[in-house]
């Protein structure tokens, strides 16, 4: 048995189904599927960190994703300078106020420890701080929603590339994900899970509710793009030539010139929207490569033992002299980095952020889904976690047209029943899902390709 | 005749649908802690049985509508509930015997439990969606008011109206009920005190000859009974739509949480808490303050101290408050 079978089987076959999807549906479908792949398999690996490596569960993915796709409309979008002029000296001062706050608490948290009254002093700060900011900040906040409201009503961002942003992304999730540490980490297995889950409703909460930040719920359109455009790429003199060179013997079998050309011209069109997608797809690649470069040294270094250590027995960890609590806010941080930065990705591909899509069935469960199916602890098997689940996510539909109509097949056209189950056909990726894992959990519980535990 | 008017004006506003709405997440974060005290581990379905419940309350309705049976001015769902329950209870049994005993036997971890449960959420989901669809579904007939609030406004010649929804009524009443029949069990029956017993000191009971696949059977029989009075009540009191059901798991969570996960009494309070300070922190206090002061003090803002945006966000960050200061809940945890 060569080294690492397992890896390379799964993995080609994963390639051969995505091939499959590009010769039966098209490359185009096939394409967009391996990014999200791609995409899917980041995030998982960041998942992974938290909860492979270090045994914490973060029900918060949602909540990172989407400040990572806060940040690509933060760090790309061009500054909206009216805004600014009538409101950002308001906000501006807003921050400082919030700042404040939290300054004074830390401080009156760690000056007094032992004031009997303690909890209740920052229990009234906070809550007199709330209207507080809201007196400051509201009419800063109408004055810069009210300009071009149907267009921008926003502060707009840094008008800087967007591959940038996803480094911002992940940088500012981690900083959440060190306020939310501070707060969770301390607890049990099962609260941990709970109150993530909850804190990341109140970032979705605000990421859709403060307009003058995200433009909320009118969602930001047409984000920049590390790639080219469709509509560049098509009049573009190389691109137009290399696709004719490709397809020299498709086009001289035609004789009429017209013909030929119009052709061509279909052949660029479709052509350009795969050639977008390969950059795309190529960008994705290096990043997935990079982070299991990165994941793997680290899973195999000492650190990444010290981790496994602080899971597998959190007392022998600390009476070795390992400090459990700050290892567990840096990993947390680490993963919650990553998770940022796919959140970003995905906006990046998507080129719209919508605040209002963000769920935790699709944007946390599903991501966990990914890293259990995968293989906790292993960055391949959460690679392959990611690939997989969004493969049959997106392919369980047709699926399961397929096997209603075989069902059903005895039954009349106009059944109302059969119309009914068609209908409902999107939902059966959910009950795929949900007896995926169960079944996983039930006969493979450490996953599609477990943890190799490595013994010297 | 002002300060009467500004009452009117917090009970139609604040303390009638916080009511209603508080009544609903008891019922759910009394199933959620009864779950978690007994099986230990919290159940992330348990949003999802609640909308399968409902579900087959709401089919069993269009039954009885189509044979036309009603039930007079109540709405016919209360007739059908019966039949959701058990049916809920059959499935439940059934999700118990397959998925949940393995691991129970093997003594997982709670984080398996809570993975397992995530995969019965997906489950669960997937067939309420299969069998009724994704869409909003309004079960609600009968009488749909008790007191209008032009009625009201006609009788008492007061300025505000105070409305109430026979929903309403029926939603506290059916909780009080079910909740006074509960805690009766748990406190004065001998099943109910085994129960505690087994959620105290799981070794201790078995030692006391407490038979622990009867403490389960009761368990999930109370929870899904529970699921599914709660979930009708909110269905009927709002309407129908799976995502909503999911989504109310949020607070149900924090009101579990709030109260001292395992604590029922404490989940009782903790939905209350939870509906109170959601309804309570949104409401713009503008007009009330207009009844109360003299006019030259009158305000000219909303008074609101967040805005509506935040009414779901205001129950998590309750639930963060508590975390950091009372890790355990308001109430203590962990015993029945």
């Amino acid at each position: 048995m060569t080294k690492n079978f397992d890896i390379k089987i799964s993995f080609t076959i994963m390639a051969l189904l995505i091939a499959l999807v590009g010769i039966f549906q098209s490359w185009g479908v096939a394409l967009s599927i391996l990014n999200l792949c791609l995409i899917s398999a980041v995030m998982s690996m960041g998942v992974n960190i938290q909860w492979g490596f270090a045994g914490l569960i973060n029900f918060g993915v949602m909540g990172f994703l989407a400040i990572g796709g806060l940040a690509t409309v933060l760090v790309s979008v061009p500054p909206v300078y009216d805004a600014w002029a009538v409101g950002g000296v308001g906000i501006l001062i807003s921050g400082l106020f919030l700042v404040s706050v939290i300054v004074t608490i830390y401080l009156i948290n760690l000056k007094i420890p032992k004031f009997k009254y303690k909890n209740h002093i920052i229990f009234l700060i906070i809550i007199l701080s709330i209207p507080l900011l809201k007196f400051i900040s509201g009419p800063a906040i109408g004055r810069i929603e009210s300009i071009n409201a149907a267009t921008s009503g926003f502060l707009g961002g840094a008008n800087l590339p967007i591959i940038l942003s996803w480094f911002i992304g992940g940088i500012l999730s981690a900083l959440v994900a060190f306020i939310i540490g501070k707060i969770c980490l301390g607890l049990r297995s099962d609260y941990l899970a709970i109150s993530t889950l909850l804190i990341s409703g109140i970032v979705i909460t605000i990421v859709k509710h403060e307009e003058w930040l995200s433009r909320g719920v009118k969602n930001v359109i047409g984000l920049k793009r590390p790639a080219p455009y469709e509509t560049n790429l098509q009049k573009t003199e190389w691109f137009i030539n290399s696709i004719e060179f490709f397809n020299t013997s498709k086009l001289s079998n035609i004789i009429d010139l017209e013909a030929r050309a119009s052709l061509l011209n279909q052949l660029v069109i479709t052509s350009s929207g795969i050639f977008v997608k390969l950059c795309f797809s190529a960008i994705f690649l290096i990043v997935v490569l990079v982070l299991l470069y990165l994941s793997e040294k680290a899973l195999n270094s000492p650190w990444g033992r010290m981790m496994r250590a602080i899971r597998d027995n959190e007392d022998a960890a600390k009476a070795m002299g390992k400090n459990v609590v700050k290892q567990h806010l840096f990993i947390f941080m680490l993963g919650s980095a990553i998770i940022g930065f796919a959140g970003a990705m995905l906006v990046t591909y998507d080129g719209l952020f919508t605040p209002s899509s963000y769920q935790p069935l699709r944007y946390t469960f599903l991501i966990w889904v990914m890293v259990l199916l995968g293989g906790t602890g292993n960055n391949y098997g959460a690679i392959l976690g990611g690939f997989v689940v969004w493969f049959i996510w997106i392919q369980s539909a047709p699926f399961a047209l397929f096997i209603i109509n075989i069902l059903t097949n005895h039954l009349d056209e106009t059944s109302h029943f059969k119309e009914h189950l068609r209908n409902s056909v999107p939902y059966f990726r959910y009950l795929m899902m949900g007896l995926g894992l169960l079944l996983v959990m039930r006969y493979r519980p450490m996953g599609l390709l477990p943890e190799k535990v490595i013994k010297n | 005749m002002d300060f009467l008017n500004a009452i009117i004006l917090i009970s139609n506003f604040i303390i009638v649908p916080a009511i209603t709405y508080g009544s609903q997440l008891a019922l759910g974060a009394i199933g959620v802690t009864l779950i978690y005290g007994v099986l230990r581990f919290a159940n992330f379905a348990y949003g999802d049985l609640m909308a399968f419940g409902t579900m087959i309350v709401i089919l069993t309705t269009w039954y009885l509508q189509s044979l036309g049976v009603t039930f007079g001015f109540l709405p016919t769902a209360l007739l059908a509930l019966p039949i959701g329950i058990i049916v809920t209870i059959a499935i439940s049994l059934f999700f118990d015997k397959t998925v949940f005993e393995y691991y129970r036997k093997k003594k997982s971890n709670p984080v398996t439990f809570i993975v397992v449960s995530l995969g019965l959420m997906f489950v669960l989901n997937a067939l309420v969606r299969i069998i009724i669809g994704p869409g909003d579904v309004n079960f609600m007939d009968g009488h749909k008011f008790i007191m209008k609030a032009r009625e009201f406004k006609n009788i008492t010649g007061l300025n505000e109206g105070l409305a109430i929804k026979s929903t309403q009524l029926i939603t506290l009443i059916t909780t009080v009920i079910t909740c006074s029949l509960l805690f009766y069990f748990l406190n004065k029956t001998k099943t109910g005190k085994s129960m505690r017993a087994y959620s105290d000191n799981e070794d201790l009971a078995l030692l006391s000859g407490i038979d622990p696949k009867k403490i389960i059977i009761i368990t999930w029989v109370i929870v899904s009974i529970l699921a599914t009075i709660g979930g009708t009540l909110y269905g009927l009191d709002k309407s129908f739509k799976p995502f909503t059901y999911f989504n109310n798991l949020l607070p149900i969570f924090a009101a579990t949480i709030v109260g001292g996960i395992g604590n029922p009494l404490g989940a009782f309070y903790g939905g209350f808490l939870v509906a109170f300070s959601e309804i309570t922190l949104t409401y713009a206090y503008k007009k009330f303050f207009k009844y109360l002061l003299p006019e030259n003090l009158e305000p000219n803002t909303l008074i609101q101290f967040i805005s509506t945006d935040y009414k779901f966000a205001i129950s998590f960050a309750i639930l963060v408050i508590v975390l950091i200061f009372r890790p355990n809940g308001i109430f203590k945890g962990k015993v029945i």
